[in-house]
């Protein structure tokens, strides 16, 4: 207890002098001070509870504002999904060089019930059923006592089922709007386009996204809703297109090959006319992934595989011979072989001259000529030089397929390694990039971009990657493998197109290593018209081979080549090239042309 | 000893002559009697939509919890009406007593209770029923609370406020260790403001705070299973697809102003917690925002009505009390639709009145009867201040 401090000794005396009891008026005092006292502290209390009303009061209206900004924003959801749901449900066509459309957009429309509107379960049930036959009635029933309001019904439905379903007539039964992505010519574009999926999907649409090939290489340019109504262009044309994947096809069966593969460019521009992978499948109905990678529908052999080209790479080691100025087309070359390099040895397929001109190496296709060529200009050189031409980085195409594409070359590049890959054993490129690159080694040496978009531009002098002159050399020599007897490549002759080419037959690597002997990859690169090249062809065969005077023959020259006679022979009435006449005096052809134009 | 201690039981000069109940009539804040009798209806028609999947989930009758609701309503009603006819100082004396015994519930819950496989042991199972006596403990403490304050506004008086900080201490301490963060904090925040309205200084309120906030980091450290996950996902401002808030978020979207309408909505058949601590989503869901804004409104003005006739209360006990209870209940039912609104961290909190639940409803009714024996009017010796206010300036 803490003691009261004793009365001051001069108000006792006052107070008693004034007769009162100084107790009495000690307590009056005391008694006022506590309710002083106690008013104050009063007060101080109704200030700091009005303070806490408030505060109260904000903070129930924070939390109502909040309520009222969820449930609100509920709806708003609901309304920015719808406008924008709408737009991205409009997504642009594409169409090739000419107009035609490739993919566009079919209004259909999706199924769904809302129990809470219906009125009788069972009928709902039984009409269903009845016009879906893949509809179950007890099924549909169950679903329709399970939690919730909403249950989709089916994504899609065709005009006459919606009528169908409308004539039901039960309330309860929704259609939601939906645009479906149609390609009209199936399989031809298969793996060009690659296929869209419905991504996310509400009652008033559904969002349609590219999975694969340009529908998802372009995703933001064919979903932006700024550009809905402008279709995109490609380079394609749809009737090469078709007309090449019908040859590819029927050559394919009648090779009994595993694949094709085959890409047709416009040399100056880079743009690709056709591409064509088969086996292919139809983006209106994607097929699922699995099995074995390589023989999948999905797979872009065009773009996305890599393969060994084999010889087709040889022209690339003589015009760098002839860039470096180390040799030029008559430069005569020791062809004797083998040639042994430590433990290995590099042969020919058939015997040759143990002497030959540049020319008559990539015409006979000496792989110990081209080696040899190879050792002369060395690896750094060759390295560069490759790289110049595109073949060691993924293409720029817009598939994002080909992106995947990165040739492949060896960890160790040696001296052997230099000698192997000039002619093409060794590194693994793409069709398309010996498409891409045959167009610059042979449009007088201008780099191209291999693109699907319609129009390319020919590149300026700033893309010079060899000289006009080699360039018209390595024409000359790619003439040559088909035109003369000797050549490797005479069956691709389709006379009065200039074609020239150079075939490649490489080896399978085998799944036990090593190289497969039976299993062989033929390719043909070809260039026509070679006195004024416009396109660059690129056919390849997996495992293709032929039965002729009493062997089997799975050489390029047998099997890729003839092909691609058919497909030049197809597609040139389409490109709109006519024949030249096949008179070989010279002066008299530039007079023909003159007189013909 | 107690009267002694703050002297203010004021005899009421109509008390001789005028019949109990009369009185009470006159005296008693009416309007208060009416909301809340509403907040139960509201809590019944909510309970009928809410607890039929739960009951069928059970295999129960599909309205056992609303008969149950309505039985544990009624007897908290009741319990309501008797307590707000005692007197300001039977009822604490009352509570005073319940506070001991309910303490001691507490401390040997973890020995004694059930926890019904529900993370926290909270329940003491009573075969008919379950009681949770933490529920009673939040009343009965801030009466406690409030004679131990207002004993420090008496001349020599014991240092009431610091007595009662260690006593909310312990029990603070109490309850974290159950887990049960959220009465937790309910306790300590109706003390923060029951010590602010006792006249605290502001250096000590600051402190409070201060103390508030580190509690919360050290429970957010101590539990990081059980309540460091809630409050991530909420600084994060994601939750799981497939979590009770985001079904929550979904209806009361779902609601938007007007409702989906009676029984249409589809959360409650998501949600287990929908007829307790998510009882707000099926109310936006099936009544829309305007349901909700009625409760909020229900709530506040219950808080506004008690704040402001305690405004002009003379006795500090009287004031302190029900400011503590008034308190509980704007505390609670803000937390309960805070979560619900995504304002606050997930938290189980039951709505008083409206959520089911025995215990809950009994508490509730406890608690609004200890707070309308409070508001009723009184006679305040308002010449007799206003002769001495004088002196005050």
């Amino acid at each position: 207890m803490i003691r009261v401090p004793l009365r001051p000794l001069a108000k006792v005396i006052a107070a008693r002098e004034m007769g009162e009891n100084p107790d009495v008026a000690e307590a009056e005092r005391r008694a006022a001070a506590l309710r002083v006292r106690r008013v104050r502290e009063r007060r101080r209390a109704e200030k700091r509870l009005i303070l806490v009303a408030c505060v109260v009061t904000l903070a129930f209206g924070w939390v109502g504002f909040r309520m009222g900004d969820l449930s609100f924003s509920g709806d708003g959801r609901v309304m920015s999904a719808r406008a924008s749901e709408v737009l991205r449900n409009a997504r642009a066509d594409i169409v090739d060089r000419n107009g035609e459309v490739l993919a566009t957009n079919l209004n259909t429309s999706s199924l769904y019930v809302e129990t809470r509107h219906m009125v009788d379960k069972d009928a709902v049930a039984d009409g269903l059923a009845a016009i879906f036959p893949d509809l179950d009635r007890d099924t549909l029933r169950a679903r329709f006592d399970a939690p919730g309001n909403l249950h989709w019904i089916k994504p899609q439905i065709s005009p006459e089922q919606e009528q169908a379903v409308f004539d039901l007539g039960q309330p309860g039964i929704f259609f939601g709007s939906r645009q479906m992505r149609v390609y009209p010519n199936g399989q031809r574009l298969g793996p060009i386009l690659g296929g869209t999926r419905y991504e996310r999907a509400d009652t008033t649409g559904a969002e349609i996204i590219g999975i694969a090939g340009l529908e998802n290489g372009f995703e933001e340019r064919l979903s932006d809703p700024a550009r809905v109504d402008e279709p995109l262009v490609l380079s394609i044309d749809l009737r090469v297109q078709t007309a090449m994947r019908d040859v590819l096809a029927a050559e394919m069966e009648r090779l009994d090959a595993r694949a094709a593969a085959g890409i047709l460019m416009d040399a100056n521009t880079g743009e690709v006319i056709s591409m064509v992978s088969l086996p292919d499948f139809d983006p209106n109905n994607r097929p699922g992934f699995g099995g074995y990678a390589g023989d999948s529908p999905l797979f872009n052999r065009a773009s996305q595989g890599v393969y060994e080209l084999g010889s087709t790479f040889k022209p690339f080691s003589a015009a760098l011979a002839m860039e470096m100025g180390v040799a030029t087309p008559e430069t005569m070359i020791d062809t004797r072989g083998p040639l042994r390099w430590g433990r290995f040895s590099i042969g020919d397929v058939h015997r040759m001259d143990p002497q030959m001109s540049v020319a008559d190496v990539i015409v006979q296709s000496s792989n110990v000529g081209t080696a040899r060529l190879a050792l002369m200009t060395g690896t750094e050189a060759q390295q560069d030089f490759l790289r110049a031409f595109g073949l060691m980085e993924p293409t720029g195409l817009e598939l994002p397929e080909a992106r995947l594409a990165r040739p492949i070359t060896p960890e160790r590049w040696s001296d052997l390694s230099t000698m192997t890959i000039s002619y093409g054993h060794g590194i693994s490129v793409s069709p398309l990039h010996m498409a891409a690159a045959y167009a610059t080694l042979t449009n007088g040496g201008l780099r191209v971009e291999p693109t699907l978009l319609a129009g390319a531009e020919r590149p300026g002098e700033e893309a010079r990657v060899i000289s006009a002159d080699t360039s018209a050399a390595i024409r000359t020599m790619l003439r040559r493998v088909v035109a003369e007897e000797a050549g490797t490549a005479n069956f691709a002759e389709v006379p009065g197109y200039e074609v020239g080419g150079k075939t490649g037959s490489a080896d399978k690597p085998s799944a036990s290593g090593g190289y497969d002997r039976d299993k062989v990859i033929g390719t043909f690169a070809a260039v026509f018209p070679t006195s004024a090249p416009r396109y660059v062809l690129v056919v390849t065969l997996d495992e293709a081979k032929t039965f002729a005077y009493g062997r089997t023959w799975r050489t390029a020259g047998w099997t890729a080549a003839p092909a691609s006679a058919k497909v030049i022979r197809r597609i040139v009435p389409i490109l709109g090239m006519r024949p030249m006449p096949s008179a070989p005096p010279a002066p008299l052809v530039d007079v023909t042309l003159t007189g013909l134009r | 000893m107690t009267d002694m201690v703050h002297g203010s039981v004021h005899v009421d000069p109509y008390e001789n002559g005028e019949p109990g109940l009369a009185r009470w009539w006159r005296s008693v804040d009416r309007w208060t009697l009416a909301l809340v009798l509403i907040l139960f209806l509201i809590g019944l028609l909510l309970g009928q939509a809410a607890s039929p999947p739960l009951a069928e989930r059970n295999g129960l009758d599909p309205f056992h919890y609303v008969t149950r609701q309505a039985f544990f309503g009624v007897l908290g009603l009741t319990v309501m009406l008797i307590i707000s006819l005692m007197s300001p100082s039977a009822v604490r004396r009352c509570a005073i007593v319940a506070f001991i015994i309910v303490t001691i519930a507490v401390i040997l819950l973890p020995v004694l209770g059930t926890n019904y496989g529900k993370g926290a042991t909270r329940w003491y199972s009573l075969g008919f029923m379950s009681l949770q006596p933490s529920e009673f403990l939040k009343p009965a403490f801030v009466i406690f609370a409030a004679w131990l304050m207002s004993a420090s506004f008496t001349r020599n008086g014991p240092p009431g406020r610091s007595l009662s900080f260690l006593v909310l201490m312990f029990l603070v301490a109490l309850l974290a260790m159950q887990p049960d963060i959220g009465q937790a904090s309910l306790l300590f925040a109706s003390w923060g403001v029951m010590v602010f309205v006792a006249g605290a200084p502001w250096a000590v309120l600051i402190g409070i705070v201060g103390l508030a906030c580190g509690g919360l980091y050290a429970a957010y450290l101590l539990f990081p299973n059980h309540i460091a996950p809630r409050i991530d996902r909420f600084l994060e401002g994601e939750v799981g697809a497939n979590s009770q808030l985001e079904f929550a978020t979904t209806a009361i979207r779902e609601g938007g102003l007007f409702g989906v309408g009676l029984g249409e909505g589809s959360v409650k058949w998501r949600l287990p917690d929908a007829h307790t601590d998510y009882i707000v989503a099926v109310a936006a869901e099936e009544y829309g925002l305007v349901m909700v804004l009625v409760l909020l409104a229900l709530f506040l003005t219950i808080t506004l009505r008690a704040i402001w006739r305690l405004r002009l209360e003379k006795d500090p006990f009287i004031r302190i009390a029900g400011t503590g209870l008034a308190m509980l209940i704007a505390v609670q039912s803000f937390i309960n639709i805070g979560v619900s609104a995504r304002l606050l961290p997930e938290k189980g909190m039951t709505l008083p009145f409206v959520s089911y639940g025995g215990s809950s409803l009994l508490a509730a009714g406890i608690t609004l009867g200890m707070l309308l024996a409070f508001t009723r009017t009184r006679r305040q010796d308002d010449l007799e201040d206003a002769l001495y206010a004088g002196h005050v300036e």
